[in-house]
């Protein structure tokens, strides 16, 4: 299992307040409900805070699920 | 938290130039915190002028308690160019301004209610760096005059609250402030800071305007007000005045303490100390506190907590008003512990923060700054030498007496309506129905024939005690129901609800009324007036199932005029 999963799983629990959510790489907007633009928000800007990691403006519209985006949040973790 | 009984319903619009999602969400949360539980209404992204000026009765559909309209300096719609001249600039403010006359115009016509509303941000920008605050080219300077004559607008209208942005901003510095990336990404002008800090001064605006302020500072004595151990070191010892670093800084403490009372927040001492050496702290020469700027002085060895109880007995306010300062965090935990509802600030035991803390907490915002408020603190001196007068007497009426009573018993008008509607909402105790009203809804009341506003204002031998009760009569047939029948507790036992009576039943004759009917609805905190009607010599109608609410009437065929002791004046309007 990817090593970042857990602790974004539980921001994702947090924010969407579903303490049972399913959340593995393959997850994306398409397969959890209530994924919009403002929860979107509330996901980046938690992610952002837990991790002290910034995204650069267009880099999350590449991404096509969670697995990309942890891949990207691995990248700049490393880089601190 | 959502199901806890106990919370105000309280309905906000929310209209918005950037992104409001998240200043709403934590804003909701500040606010479930301090009492209240919130419905929100916002305004799509960036629609804020079109709703309120093009489409207000959907805003005037939600009922909404309070507007908050939020704008930033990216909502600027018509900036001067770098080019402008002064007669141009000019032009560019009046537009600017024009736009936001309409919108607080049609919010007003249409739904009435309380408006808060933003004053701008400086500039992300300044391209003319020094002067971009100087030249008429500016965004600075543009900005500045905006924010000043957003002020001038809400002095002149009680019901447009500003929100000072400018300074939250400031104070948290322009770089921590704004994030262009979100700005961007989701159109959020700030950062989760700025939004949060935001929403901080928001919750306590709406706390001001539901009068839910402090209204009395407990201080600590030693090493609080000035440095050392008074009881140990000897008065002449103690640590004030200009002499040293440590002493400068206690007396600048002492001159922000005093500078609150200016402004009418109490000041009470409350310390571990022998009282008459405690005393002498305020004799020293270089003590900006004195004696007398103290409405209650507590030193002894009972606990704090107990002496601050009687402090609140004293002066007939709830210790739940109440903010206690002192340096020792032992007597902070306990009386923190002990009195529910008192704020206990973290001082730490550091002079010079002491008063950045306290003022951190937002503990006396209020949304206007009257007459009332300059004098309260006289008036709680001048009741002290009352109370001493009191004592000399053994029949009450012989007290009553030498006070020389005067009052003025009027119908609602505008001078007062302020005032009106502050009493509405923070009396607790002499208070029967403990109604809360706006003030949207006491203009709307004072101009309704159906109902009878009465004030009174109470004079005596010592000074003004201000407006001090407030009565709402409804006119229904041949009965007046009283909907609030309130006082301040500074005038109690005074026969003011006497004079207050008569000038009811005055008024409730023109008007062919043969029964008066009122209401008593118990709380936590109105206790004393549960034999209020009785003692009126109403009788008693129903005792409801509720909570033990009671209803009383009174017959004013055979009603004599009673009030012995108040001579009534007729009310001198201006």
């Amino acid at each position: 299992m990817d090593s970042l999963l857990p602790q974004v799983r539980e921001i994702f629990r947090d924010v969407f307040d579903q303490p049972d959510l399913i959340v593995t790489r393959e997850s994306s907007a398409k397969t959890v409900d209530d994924w919009d633009s403002l929860a979107h928000i509330n996901l980046v800007t938690a992610i952002e805070k837990s991790f002290k990691i910034k995204f650069a403006l267009g880099e999350l519209e590449e991404l096509k699920n969670v697995g990309d985006l942890l891949d990207l949040m691995r990248t700049k973790i490393e880089a601190k | 938290m959502l199901e806890c009984p106990d919370l105000k319903e309280i309905r906000i619009s929310v209209l918005g130039g950037p992104t409001t999602n998240e200043l709403v969400d934590l804003l909701e949360i500040l606010l479930l915190q301090s009492g209240f539980r919130p419905t929100f209404q916002q305004s799509e992204y960036s629609r804020y002028y079109e709703d309120a000026v093009l489409e207000p009765e959907q805003i005037a559909a939600f009922k909404p308690d309070l507007i908050y309209i939020h704008t930033c300096s990216v909502n600027i719609r018509y900036p001067p160019q770098v080019s402008c001249t002064e007669e141009e600039f000019s032009a560019f403010v009046e537009a600017e301004m024009n736009r936001y006359r309409a919108i607080w115009a049609s919010l007003e016509n249409t739904v009435g209610c309380q408006i808060i509303q933003n004053n701008f941000d400086l500039p992300s920008n300044a391209i003319l760096r020094n002067l971009d605050s100087i030249s008429p080219g500016g965004a600075t300077r543009f900005i500045l005059e905006l924010n000043r004559q957003f002020a001038q607008a809400s002095v002149a209208n009680p019901r447009l609250t500003l929100q000072d942005l400018a300074t939250i901003s400031a104070r948290m510095g322009l770089d921590h402030w704004y994030d262009p990336n979100r700005w961007f990404s989701y159109k959020l002008a700030h950062t989760v800071e700025g939004n949060f800090a935001i929403a901080q001064s928001l919750a306590s605006l709406v706390l001001a305007i539901y009068g839910r302020t402090r209204k009395l500072l407990v201080l600590d004595l030693d090493n609080t007000l000035w440095g050392g151990i008074i009881g140990d070191d000897c008065a002449d010892k103690i640590v004030i005045g200009r002499e040293t670093p440590i002493a400068e800084a206690y007396t600048a403490f002492q001159e922000y303490c005093l500078s609150l009372r200016k402004r009418g927040i109490l000041l009470a001492a409350c310390s571990k100390n022998n009282e008459e050496i405690a005393k002498q702290g305020f004799a020293h020469p270089d003590s900006v506190l004195k004696l007398e700027h103290f409405s209650a002085f507590k030193a002894n060895w009972e606990p704090k907590h107990e002496n601050i109880l009687s402090i609140a007995q004293e002066l007939n306010l709830g210790a739940d008003s109440f903010v206690f300062v002192d340096d020792n965090p032992a007597e902070r935990a306990i009386v923190e512990a002990q009195i529910p509802g008192i704020a206990v600030p973290d001082v730490g035991s550091d002079v010079t923060q002491y008063a950045s803390i306290i003022e951190s907490k937002r503990y006396f915002e209020q949304i206007s700054l009257g007459k009332e408020d300059l004098e309260r603190a006289k008036r709680y001196e001048e009741n002290t030498q009352r109370a001493n007068l009191e004592s000399k007497f053994a029949d009450y009426g012989e007290y009553l007496d030498p006070l020389q009573m005067t009052a003025e018993i009027g119908d609602f008008n505008s001078t007062y309506m302020e005032r009106i509607a502050q009493l509405t909402n923070k009396s607790n105790q002499f208070n029967l129905t403990t109604k809360r009203y706006t003030l949207a809804e006491i203009e709307a009341i004072a101009s309704d024939r159906k109902y009878i506003g009465i004030f009174g204002k109470l004079n005596d031998c010592f000074g003004d005690n201000g407006l001090v009760s407030v009565v709402l009569g409804r006119e229904e047939g041949r009965e007046l129901h009283l909907d609030l029948w309130l006082m301040s507790c500074r005038v109690l036992k005074r026969d003011m609800e006497i004079a207050i009576l008569d000038g009811i039943i005055e008024r409730a004759r023109t008007r062919n009324i043969e029964r008066i009917v009122g209401y008593y609805f118990p709380t936590t905190k109105n206790g004393m007036v549960a034999d209020h009607y009785e003692k009126l010599g109403y009788s008693l109608v129903s005792r409801g199932e509720v909570a033990g609410r009671t209803v009383w009437s009174l017959e004013i065929e055979n009603y004599a005029a009673r009030s012995r002791h108040i001579q009534i004046l007729e009310p001198v309007h201006g």
